[in-house]
């Protein structure tokens, strides 16, 4: 029976905003092979079982400094990701991968569409709505993310601590076995800005994954890794997510080893998604963009 | 060609109004945000005692060298004016009078808003453009709660409280300097201030006026940090326009300040 720590009190305010609009239990350890939703929970779009993210006719548009106006960056795109599936997310450079990515946290504006995650709309959730959301999403950024003025440890533990209240111990426990997972061990009093690249991406992954959360976003997650470690940590994603039971959407570029832990990839291209299907589909796609990306072929439309 | 640039500066003049006000609009809005989440259970203690000491107790050493030479340079200007009329007893309450109504606020005011608004920019800014902002809304933090509104209060703390510490080490470097220059003593000195030409109300003068400078230095220095983009080059920006707001902002401010307040 695994120890339930009591969620964080929330503030008065939000107390009253939970009574009135919503209500969502949130324990630790989350229970990976529970797959009903929370009592209460805010459901502001109808109800689709086996799929965590829907994605219909999703349009962002963000500002060019450049130009000086508002470009397209993400249009059109219907992506459906099924509960527990690995999901890569690929494409050249500047198509809009990680800005799908923000978008599925609620980090940026959408104008257009529906993104459904957990059945609910991030693009019309309320604060309160995507705060709870967010509860239950652990996410890698490309740059890491890392809090400079934090130690590994504490950078570790940061999502643990400020939304649950687990005991010290726990804590500790948590953090030595993310750093064992990451083979990072003994690095808990290291400071971000002392970390190689490799180091930081591996810290990042740990934080990510601390509270078990049943959703994964990876935003290039092995990028400026050596090969060895890079093969580490793909196998260490495909192995988490597998014994938590997580979705989980990964974007990176280094295809040779993003590829075998797939279950499902969606290409990306300027903004727009060229193919969403199985890895072996991907492979064997009629469209010529597709082919030569996912084969890695210097001549092509690309 | 006066005929062809004249559109152009007016237009200039217009955008520069118009984005002022923008500048001033958010700062205030900014500042509804802030005190909005100032409620006792959403304040992180922490992060204000961590701000706080590096805030305060690391500029200690620049505010201790601007101040005593702050009020000896003060007395050494006023020297010879006292000395043609005699009046070296009145020594103590020009030099108290102008340090704690006007020059120890507004010194101690731009020294924390370059050393300690500038930091705090870059470091929101560096946040920002480093995903770090984003890293804290993904899990479910509110960015304003966890890292401004501790920096808010620790810099509006800071620059008050170093403001009555500037003033009293202010006050001391012109006693000593007064010594030095003219031979009137530290009692004479005192005597000078406390002998009921300066009143309490030219003491909370000074102190409102800190607490109006913190405002901005913070508010600025916030805004411009979270309005941070386009990476390292862009930190640079949101600092230089941080410290040129503020600094603008405290002398608008002082003005206005000097007509208001008593």
């Amino acid at each position: 029976m695994p120890a339930l720590y009591p969620r964080k009190t929330p503030s008065a305010r939000r107390e009253r905003e939970s009574y009135t609009q919503c209500v969502i239990t949130l324990a630790w350890p989350p229970q990976a092979a529970d797959h009903t939703d929370p009592p209460g929970v805010a459901v502001t779009i109808p109800r689709t079982p086996n799929l965590v993210i829907r994605l219909e006719s999703l349009g962002v548009r963000l500002v060019d400094r450049r130009r000086g106006d508002r470009r397209w960056v993400l249009h059109g795109l219907d992506v459906t990701v099924p509960r527990g599936c690995v999901y890569g997310l690929i494409g050249p450079g500047a198509a809009g991968k990680s800005v799908l990515l923000k978008a599925l946290a609620g980090l940026l504006p959408i104008e257009e569409g529906v993104v459904a995650v957990e059945e609910v709309n991030v693009a019309a959730a309320s604060a309160l709505e995507l705060e709870q959301l967010r509860r239950r999403l652990g996410m890698a950024f490309q740059n890491n993310a890392l809090f400079d003025h934090l130690t590994v440890a504490e950078n570790i533990a940061f999502p643990l601590r400020r939304l649950f209240t687990p005991t010290e111990d726990e804590v500790r426990e948590k953090i030595a076995e993310r750093l064992a997972c990451v083979t990072l061990p003994g690095f808990e009093g290291r400071m971000p800005p002392g970390l190689s690249g490799g180091q930081k991406k591996r810290v990042a992954f740990a934080r990510a994954t601390i509270t078990k959360p049943p959703i994964l976003l990876l935003d290039e997650p092995a990028a400026g890794l050596d090969p060895v470690t890079s093969q580490r940590l793909f196998d260490l994603i495909r192995k988490d997510v597998k014994a938590s039971g997580a979705t989980c959407v990964v974007v990176s570029s280094d295809l040779d080893r993003l590829l075998p832990i797939c279950d499902r990839v969606g290409v990306l291209v300027h903004g727009e998604l060229l193919f969403d299907g199985t890895v072996e589909d991907a492979k064997r796609s009629s469209d010529a963009r597709v082919y030569q990306f996912v084969n890695g072929l210097p001549d092509g439309p690309l | 060609m006066a005929h062809s640039d004249s559109p152009s500066l007016v237009r200039r003049l217009g955008a520069g109004t118009v984005e002022t006000a923008a500048t001033i609009g958010a700062m205030l809005a900014l500042l509804g945000r802030i005190l909005a989440r100032a409620t006792p259970k959403r304040f992180d203690r922490r992060e204000l005692v961590r701000h706080l000491e590096f805030m305060a107790i690391e500029s200690l050493p620049i505010v201790i060298v601007t101040a005593l030479f702050t009020g000896a340079i003060v007395v050494i200007q006023a020297t010879p004016v006292v000395q043609r009329f005699g009046a070296e007893g009145l020594l103590g309450w020009g030099a108290g009078f102008g340090v704690l109504r006007e020059i120890g606020p507004l010194l101690t005011a731009l020294m924390i808003s370059g050393r300690v608004g500038a930091n705090n920019t870059a470091d929101l800014g560096t946040m920002v453009v480093t995903e770090q902002v984003d890293g804290l809304r993904a899990l479910a933090i509110d960015p304003l709660e966890y890292l401004v509104v501790p920096r808010f209060f620790g810099l509006v703390t800071t620059l008050t409280l170093m403001t009555v510490f500037s003033d009293l080490l202010a006050l001391f470097g012109a006693a000593i300097a007064g010594q030095a220059l003219i031979g009137l003593s530290m009692h004479g000195f005192y005597n000078g201030i406390a002998g009921g030409l300066i009143q309490f109300k030219d003491v909370a003068h000074g102190l409102i006026k800190s607490v109006a400078f913190g405002l901005i230095v913070a508010l600025s220095s916030c805004h411009f940090g979270l309005a941070t983009s386009g990476g390292a080059p862009g930190v640079g920006r949101s600092v230089k326009a941080s410290v040129v707001t503020s600094a603008a902002g405290i002398f608008a401010l002082d003005y206005f300040l000097s007509f208001v307040v008593p």
